[in-house]
């Protein structure tokens, strides 16, 4: 039956990316109580989802954020991609199914990143860098360790549907090169190269060709495996708090 | 007296302008018409007779479906292929409480009963959404349901509105006081039985099943005297042993069967069947922990509206690993097949297949996908679907949220055409896993992640929550399709950029009116698909559109986000 349920609440059906996020939250917060299978703690056995008290999602996230105090687990302020990647780790079993990267040492990827790396002549973080390229300001969140060292190694096989390059010519001949923010079935909204945004009615649009191809290079050659690992760690870091 | 006619113009972006001397003036005509008004608007009861003929009531949208044959079909051509275009905003009214509003509205001769989360009713002028009163049940906090706090709508009969509840209850409220008359108990909450669909009225009974597929529940459907709330009936959509049926499920299974009821029956008054679809087995996604094909889940069973028995059955997803349920709503048409007239039961499934039965005899006439389908490569003869399930890992066609799903198709015999919203380029890879069975708790047994273009790229969601489409069309999208049932092929397609829940209704002036999660409100040609005029109404349209008339003005309402929209012709 599971149909138009809150977003909280469609246990069967969470992204992988939530997955992913969940388990990175549950390795570094709960699994020092409810250990690494989820059954540490007697009565309950989150692979398997049984839970003393929660029945839906939004119990399991509400008890999550609020604890509970009375028997010793104490409330965790978490984001709330973070909040909704926990349950949905917990409802897909404690099974990221994330291959293992190496991380490195975020200092030194931080370094890399702002320096030779050149990162920051496309994309942003926080008040630094260009708009042309997504912004990195919350890419741990957004994005797991597997798939941010993809994005570094085989740019194109990681990008986002969203963020294909799209170059838009109008009906009155004007030409527009960006990537796309939002879409729908007669308006698509866009920053360009110039960091200007633009919303275009299709109607007005007589071609429109988004890119599989990213225009980001493979770092593959030109950083060490050490040094893949760093920035990695220091992407891992970026969580869109200042 | 040139104010007072200002003011019964409709002019009212005027009245606050004026002098309060003036505004005390216009009462008393105001008041007085007011009244005159409410006199003729609840003076005549929906009677049974009424309710088999709802269809040809033009005026009004007697039943969740718009009838007893459920075609969404509305007689009305006021607005048409030409003045469509005209379409103004009239009235919005505001929801105050957060999540999909699935409501479809009743009207009863210029009123409009429509309900809002968790269990409220209104009643409202249809003209104006003035609202005459609210009634509010609070769900015990023993409910339980997975996938929200919905409810489609209510029934009517003579002076009574019918409610069920997400605590299991079905309720008679007055229809003119808005005053509770009875509250009966149907099933279990603390076992995850609720009632998220509006019920339908037959004769002097008023017929309910319901949800709660996801707690391991043994669903039923019931009929209930409308004068007193006593049980006349019942009907387990999953067998006891020794009943037909039984030697489908093995061993304990069948007590923790499923087989839920979310949407309302249709009803053929000559046959005296009623036809409802039926849910997923439980646990939805692990087969292994349910051997047999598991009647009467993913079916559609025919039951006697008199005595509850069950007449045919026709199971369209046997031992259905898919939760693809099959709680869609059952289209009764009378059309003519092979040179023939046929007494016909249109299905598009959650499955991904077009279904036409025999609506007398529940024989399988035709079966064909509408969107791409993996899970099974054809029909045998009796119309079994020949099951391909695909290796672990791999992805099934149409994903878990299915080809179609909750949301109303539509019929129009004017154009010979049935119209459903499909989601389209979407799969699930799916994952089993052993459940054990806990009263009252999510008997899931796995899940499934959507197939999607990069890894880690973000999915279609059960419902639209953010403004910004960040997975694109990528992940999916949706289609207004048209299909001939002689066929079972596309006559057209409307697609959109994202995906779609919205309900279809179509009109004698063949125009076709749906939504989707981006908040456009459309009117098509019901021949073409071409769009004739949208509306951009911001939140995801989650119901089904219907119209009526007051007054000899033809309205069409919606539910956009948290409100519902209703729009006339310009004056």
């Amino acid at each position: 039956m599971f149909a138009a349920r809150s977003a909280a609440q469609d246990h069967g059906q969470y992204t992988q990316t939530e997955v992913e996020a969940g388990a990175r939250v549950y390795s570094s917060q709960c699994s020092t109580c409810h250990g690494p299978n989820g059954d540490r703690v007697s009565g309950i056995d989150l692979r398997r989802g049984q839970f003393r008290r929660a029945v839906t999602d939004e119990d399991l996230a509400r008890i999550v954020t609020n604890g509970l105090t009375a028997e010793g687990m104490p409330p965790f302020k978490l984001q709330p991609v973070e909040l909704t990647g926990v349950v949905a780790f917990i409802r897909a079993g404690l099974d990221a199914n994330t291959p293992s990267i190496r991380i490195g040492t975020p200092a030194r990827g931080k370094t890399i990143v702002e320096g030779k790396g050149g990162c920051l002549s496309c994309h942003r973080i926080g008040a630094v860098g260009s708009r042309a390229a997504p912004d990195l300001t919350d890419v741990g969140v957004a994005r797991g360790v597997d798939m941010l060292h993809r994005s570094l190694t085989d740019p194109s096989s990681g990008m986002l549907p969203i963020n294909r390059p799209v170059r838009i010519t109008t009906t009155g001949g004007r030409t527009i090169i960006g990537r796309r923010l939002n879409e729908d079935t007669f308006t698509v909204q866009l920053i360009d190269d110039k960091e200007r945004l633009h919303s275009i009615e299709k109607v007005e649009i007589r071609s429109m060709v988004v890119e599989t191809k990213s225009p980001m290079p493979s770092f593959a050659g030109t950083l060490t495996a050490d040094e893949l690992a760093d920035v990695v760690a220091y992407l891992v870091t970026l969580r869109g708090q200042p | 007296m040139r104010e007072v006619e200002k003011w019964r113009s409709g002019k009212v972006e005027e009245v606050g302008l004026v002098p309060r001397r003036s505004v005390a003036r216009r009462r008393g005509p105001a008041v007085g018409s007011f009244v005159l008004l409410l006199g003729t608007l609840l003076s005549a009861q929906v009677t049974p007779d009424r309710l088999v003929r709802a269809a040809d009531e033009a005026q009004n949208w007697l039943t969740y479906s718009g009838g007893y044959f459920s075609q969404r079909y509305s007689p009305l051509k006021q607005i048409d292929r030409s003045s469509v275009k005209n379409l103004e905003l009239k009235w919005i009214l505001p929801n105050q409480v957060f999540g999909a509003w699935q409501s479809t509205p009743l009207v009863v001769d210029g009123v409009m009963y429509v309900t809002q989360r968790p269990n409220d009713v209104l009643a409202l002028d249809a003209k104006t959404g003035r609202v005459f009163w609210l009634y509010r049940h609070t769900p015990s906090p023993d409910a339980r349901v997975c996938c929200g706090s919905n409810n489609r709508g209510v029934a009517i009969l003579g002076d009574t509105v019918f409610l069920g509840t997400l605590d299991g209850r079905l309720v008679a409220i007055d229809a003119k006081t808005g005053k509770a008359l009875w509250n009966v108990p149907v099933g279990d909450p603390r076992l995850g039985y609720s009632i998220t669909m509006a019920p339908l009225i037959v004769k002097d009974k008023v017929l309910v099943g319901t949800g709660g597929g996801e707690y391991g529940i043994r669903g039923f459907v019931a009929a209930y005297d409308a004068k007193t709330g006593k049980e006349v009936w019942r009907l387990h959509t999953i067998p006891a042993p020794g009943e037909p049926g039984s030697e489908t499920w093995k061993g304990e299974t069948w007590k923790t069967g499923g087989g839920s009821i979310w949407l309302t029956p249709s009803y053929d008054p000559e046959l005296n069947l009623t036809y409802w679809g039926v849910g997923n087995p439980g646990p939805d996604w692990n087969p292994d922990q349910r051997p047999g094909d598991n009647l009467y889940t993913a079916s559609v069973i025919a039951v006697d509206a008199d005595t509850g028995k069950l007449r045919w059955h026709y199971q369209f997803t046997p031992n259905d690993p898919y939760d693809y349920d099959s709680v869609q709503i059952a289209v009764l048409a009378d059309i003519t097949w092979q040179q023939k007239p046929l007494k016909a039961m249109l299905w598009a499934n959650r499955n991904g297949n077009f279904y036409v039965l025999d609506r007398a005899s529940g024989k399988f006439l035709l079966g064909k996908p509408f969107v791409k389908v993996n899970w099974m490569s054809g029909f045998d003869e009796k119309g079994r679907p020949l099951q391909t399930p695909q290796p672990a890992g791999q992805p099934t066609w149409p994903g878990n949220q299915g080809g179609t799903n909750w949301y109303s198709p539509s019929f129009s015999p004017r154009t010979g055409l049935f119209y459903v919203t499909a989601w389209e380029d979407y799969a699930t890879i799916y994952r089993r896993e052993f459940q054990e069975y806990v009263p009252g708790r999510v008997f899931g047994g796995g899940g499934g992640r959507q197939l999607l273009p990069v890894p880690g790229a973000p999915g279609v969601r059960i419902g639209r929550t953010t403004p910004i489409n960040n997975w694109t069309d990528a992940a999916g999208h949706s289609s207004v399709i048209a299909i001939d049932p002689n066929t079972g092929a596309s006559k057209w397609k409307f697609a959109q950029f994202d995906m779609s829940d919205s309900g279809v209704l179509t009109t004698a002036s063949d125009l076709l009116f749906t939504g989707g999660r981006e908040g456009y409100f459309y009117a098509l040609d019901a021949r073409t698909g071409e769009m004739l005029w949208k509306a951009s109404l911001g939140g995801q349209i989650a119901n089904g559109p219907i119209t009526y008339m007051v007054d000899n003005k033809q309205y069409v309402s919606t539910i956009s986000g948290n409100s519902l929209i209703t729009f006339g012709l310009r004056d």
